[in-house]
């Protein structure tokens, strides 16, 4: 009997999610042993040629990390969809869009002129960009096409399940292989977490008060933080009551708020906005003027409440007025 | 899906308008009653309190079409349910924040506090937000793209495949 072949396969993201395979330790002996890795281009040699001639379906599972952003990534989504019987979108980036998905915010005009002109890092006095086409000696070399818009995995071709996370917690890994391998998946396009608030399972829970009433929001730099008692009520900005349960608050235990990269549960349709609405109602004031002065406080709404969802928000990326191209002048 | 505006005609802007069932809601209706004419761009949905308002319904708003979302509830100190107004109020502020950033412009979501005796601010309010949308023209939110369809159903998945590398 041969084993069940998985693939593994990153796009835009940093390699934390690769770096969770690893972590799951000697665990990945047992993974090792039940599957046969036939295509993990960041840590075997594989080509996408490899890919290209696999039967359809061939792989059993194909997990995919990372937003889509240039051609060639969609171009391997779509490969690798044809490929795999199941494709698992792993992690927040290919989720929701996560930090590269921030990038939504500005199009590939401006992100060149940044990167590659006004970045006070950046020495190039002759302008040079990326070009998709560069004719050299030896012919035409090739980059792929870099979109104004990133996107998720799921916007791009269909998925099967998430597991989400940044990167995705190990038991949830586990739990998710484990659930393949036995044949005891729950519905088509389930998030393998979950469904319940991280407060439910914070160590800190019985010290959140009924309510909030929060006069000032503090950052983690600002203040030295209580380690036993809620982040919230010591006025900093945690994200747990809005966020999918699953990682076992670890960034709680380590003293610092939860960002909400483990996203949505499966009631909310938008995570920023529910996250922004659960952020304002801690907020004790009845008064306009004050309202508005506590609110100043929280300086990039879109960068704290989006942080890993911007491109699976409803408004999807910043609108674009015709005397405004380039994105947000912030 | 978001109805198209018809190019021939001029441009009018679709509102969304949440209203809270015990001050603006009852206030549109005195409107009515008053035969007070105002601007017809309003679509009213009825809200049992302004606090009810999920930052979620705004944006879900716009992404379906509307260019411009009012909201009215009751004035502070009024609210049925001693604070929903305040709620409102707080999320409101955040909310318009995160739009601005979102390249929404300001003059696209409105906060009134309305009570049920003030028809002809239910009037005034829908007017100026009509009018000041008109001079600002439609709200192009791009589409969320949709996943490219797969050729063929994929086969059902076996946790068994057979085959060399």
């Amino acid at each position: 009997m041969s084993k069940p072949k998985v693939g593994f396969y990153w796009c835009a993201s940093c390699g934390g999610c690769e770096e969770a395979v690893v972590d799951l330790a000697e665990d990945v002996l047992k993974v090792v042993e039940a599957v046969e890795i036939a295509f993990w281009p960041v840590a075997l040699d594989f080509k996408r040629a490899d890919v290209e001639q696999m039967r359809d379906g061939e792989l059993t599972v194909c997990f995919v990390n990372g937003a889509i952003r240039t051609s060639e990534q969609e171009e391997m989504a779509r490969l690798l969809r044809q490929k795999s019987q199941m494709l698992i979108a792993f992690g927040s980036c290919s989720q929701l869009g996560g930090v590269p998905g921030l990038a939504n915010l500005f199009d590939r005009e401006a992100i060149f002129a940044k990167v590659y002109r006004q970045a006070p890092s950046v020495v190039n006095p002759n302008g040079v960009t990326p070009q998709e086409q560069t004719k050299v000696p030896e012919g035409t070399t090739t980059l792929p096409t870099f979109w104004d818009t990133v996107r998720t995995l799921d916007q791009t071709v269909e998925v099967d399940y998430y597991l989400p996370g940044c990167p995705p917690p190990v038991n949830l890994i586990m739990n998710a292989l484990m659930a393949i391998l036995q044949g005891k998946l729950p519905p088509k396009g389930s998030v393998l977490a979950p469904d319940v608030a991280l407060c439910d399972e914070c160590p800190r829970k019985r010290t959140k008060p009924d309510k909030l009433g929060l006069k000032e929001f503090k950052r983690p730099h600002q203040i030295l933080i209580d380690p036993e008692k809620c982040l919230l009520a010591q006025g900093l900005l945690c994200l747990g009551p809005a966020t999918r349960s699953g990682c076992g608050a670890p960034c709680v235990r380590g003293n610092m708020p939860c960002t909400g990269c483990l996203g949505p549960t499966s009631r909310v349709k938008d995570y920023g906005a529910k996250a922004l609405s659960a952020m304002a109602s801690t907020m004790d004031s009845n008064d306009e003027k004050e309202i508005t002065v506590l609110m100043e406080q929280l300086v990039d709404p879109v960068g704290t409440f989006y942080r890993y969802s911007l491109p699976a928000s409803l408004l999807h990326r910043r609108v674009r007025h015709a005397q405004t191209k380039g994105g947000a002048s912030a | 899906m978001p109805e198209r505006q018809d190019a021939t005609k001029p441009f009018e802007p679709k509102i969304v308008a949440f209203f809270c069932n015990w001050c603006t809601y009852t206030a549109a209706d005195l409107a009515g009653i008053a035969r007070l004419t105002y601007a017809p761009n309003g679509r009213i949905v009825r809200l049992m309190c302004s606090g009810r308002l999920d930052p979620q319904f705004v944006l879900t708003a716009f992404r379906e079409g509307a260019e411009g979302v009012l909201i009215g509830g009751c004035h502070p100190g009024d609210c049925h349910y001693q604070e929903g107004n305040y709620k409102a109020l707080r999320r409101y502020t955040l909310l318009k924040k995160l739009l601005q950033a979102m390249g929404i412009e300001e003059e696209r979501v409105r906060l009134e506090w309305i009570s049920a005796s003030e028809g002809d601010r239910v009037q005034k309010a829908m007017n100026e937000m009509a009018a000041a949308i008109r001079k600002l023209g439609p709200l192009h939110l791009e589409p969320v793209p949709k996943p490219h369809p797969m050729k063929a159903s994929p086969p059902e998945v076996t946790a068994v495949e057979g085959g060399t590398r």
